[in-house]
């Protein structure tokens, strides 16, 4: 049988913010990975994992080869989808809207607008309003969260420092972000709200919103560093909803067992002795980089 | 007394289900584990990844125990993938994806196509005077009901509402949409 084409429907409604967010709702507790071939991809979804990232090379290999880094061949993320039942998502460059208009054609479930790639464009973030597909961004702390969603963002991640399975970057990138919501949402007057949205760069009505709410409009993941089963408790005991883990699982001395021992943390990880129990003989985590030694910090991409 | 919903929890869309149920008064307890099972009145088993979710269920020792408190007639709410989860059949899974087999009907697993296909529309629903909004993410299709099976709700000519016995499924996303008639009404059957 063939599958029901939801598209051409007149009583459907596609590409809308809610359908958007939703996705991202449903990716909650959850492990999305950064796979490279169609095996990579396999082994993710046997782990568990609720979605894959199709890219050419994982961010540590960016890194090494270094060079300008773009868009994923679209052969490559074709194969991969057809590998796979789950979510793919795949990334395109900042501001670079060819890429992103690219992937949308390929049916991609998310993009990510990701600062691992090389910017093209220093100045402007894609008009993600624009298109069906949603976006995921990359932010560092809640004014670049919050500017993200006002360009059309559904779903907000910590950029971390990708590729260095170091989570330090990540945990100042989440409690920044979650901190000043938290001080937000303390705040006793409008007027103390205007100068968070001045402060911050951010449009005020988002930031109306979080001090009503206390929280994002959009799902906050985690990515970037994490690489055991402790890593991905911690971001998600900070606050993150869910995790992405690009170097941290191929990276490893053995990937099929880190992976699922990831998903597995991100579902129990209040639960010390779980977490005792899937940390224990994982073999070698991926060896990590000091980020003070970087020569490029790749979380300060992005405007 | 306050009715006590169990909300699975592995992974997924709990939260707003719980957000919901906690808004309409009852007590919620998200489940991760065996014994948490044991003291909830009702479940909800929300969307989220059917794979990874089945997977976890299995990992996590829940899966034959979840079972057994279903088929003795606990009250339970599948949405999307919880509808998955609960069916007997299920089309286009994962080979090793686990189906409960409480509900006779066959899904078929992201039946539409593609995050870009995700949709909204408004649906007529049994004994509700206005029409629901419903969301349908990457969202799985009712192929065949049983004679057992009362479709309280079509989309399109397919089932995306339905009930039988003690288990109702929905293939959309009440959770999403800000009407909270549906679990006003799987609380008010409790």
């Amino acid at each position: 049988m063939t599958t029901m084409s939801g598209t051409h429907n007149s009583e459907e409604i596609t590409g809308t913010v809610l359908v958007k967010r939703g996705l991202a709702e449903m990716l909650k507790g959850g492990v999305i990975m950064d796979v490279v071939t169609p095996e990579q991809a396999r082994v993710a979804e046997d782990a568990g994992a609720t979605a894959v990232m199709a890219l050419e090379r994982v961010p540590s290999d960016i890194r090494a080869h270094g060079g300008v880094s773009r868009m994923s061949d679209p052969e490559m993320i074709s194969g991969i989808q057809n590998a796979v039942s789950i979510p793919v998502m795949a990334k395109a460059r900042i501001g670079h809207f060819a890429e992103a208009q690219i992937l949308q054609s390929l049916k991609v479930d998310y993009v990510d607008e990701s600062e691992v790639l090389t910017p093209a464009d220093e100045l402007h973030h894609i008009d993600k309003w624009a298109f069906s597909v949603p976006f995921v961004c990359g932010a560092t702390n809640l004014g670049e969260a919050l500017r993200r969603i006002s360009e059309g963002a559904c779903m907000i991640r910590s950029k971390g420092e990708a590729g260095t399975g170091n989570i330090v970057e990540a945990v100042r990138h989440l409690r920044s972000i979650i901190g000043d919501m938290r001080r937000i949402a303390a705040a006793v007057d409008a007027a103390e709200l205007f100068d968070w949205a001045k402060q911050l760069r951010a449009p005020l009505p988002l930031i109306q919103e979080i001090a009503d709410t206390g929280r994002l409009p959009v799902p906050l993941f985690c990515a970037g560093g994490i690489a055991t089963p402790a890593d991905a408790s911690l971001v998600m005991q900070l606050g993150a909803e869910a995790a992405f883990v690009g170097s941290g699982i191929f990276k490893s001395s053995d990937p099929p067992k880190m992976a699922a021992a990831i998903v597995e943390a991100v579902t129990h990880f209040r639960d010390p002795q779980i977490l005792a129990k899937i940390s224990s003989g994982l073999g070698e985590a991926m060896s990590g980089l000091e980020t003070a030694t970087l020569a490029v910090k790749m979380a300060d991409r992005g405007w | 007394m306050k009715p006590r919903v169990g909300v699975l929890a592995l992974q997924g869309g709990f939260a707003a289900h719980a957000d919901i149920l906690q808004r309409l008064g009852a007590c919620v307890d998200e489940i991760r584990c065996v014994e948490q099972l044991a003291a909830v009145d009702a479940l909800v088993l929300p969307g989220g990844e059917s794979t990874t979710v089945s997977m976890l269920l299995e990992r996590s020792g829940l899966l034959e125990p979840l079972r057994e408190r279903l088929s003795s007639g606990l009250p339970v709410l599948g949405t999307c993938a919880g509808m998955i989860l609960l069916a007997s059949e299920v089309v286009d899974g994962r080979g090793d994806q686990h189906s409960l087999g409480l509900i006779d009907i066959t899904v078929r697993r992201n039946a539409y196509g593609s995050q870009i296909a995700s949709f909204e529309a408004d649906i007529a629903v049994d004994d509700l005077d206005e029409p629901f909004h419903a969301v349908f993410i990457r969202a799985p299709s009712v192929e065949r009901s049983g004679p057992e099976v009362e479709v309280q709700a079509r989309h399109n000519h397919r089932p995306v509402l339905c009930r039988s016995g003690s288990v109702t499924v929905a293939s959309f996303h009440p959770e999403l949409s800000g009407d909270h008639r549906l679990h006003q009404r799987f609380l008010a059957n409790l």
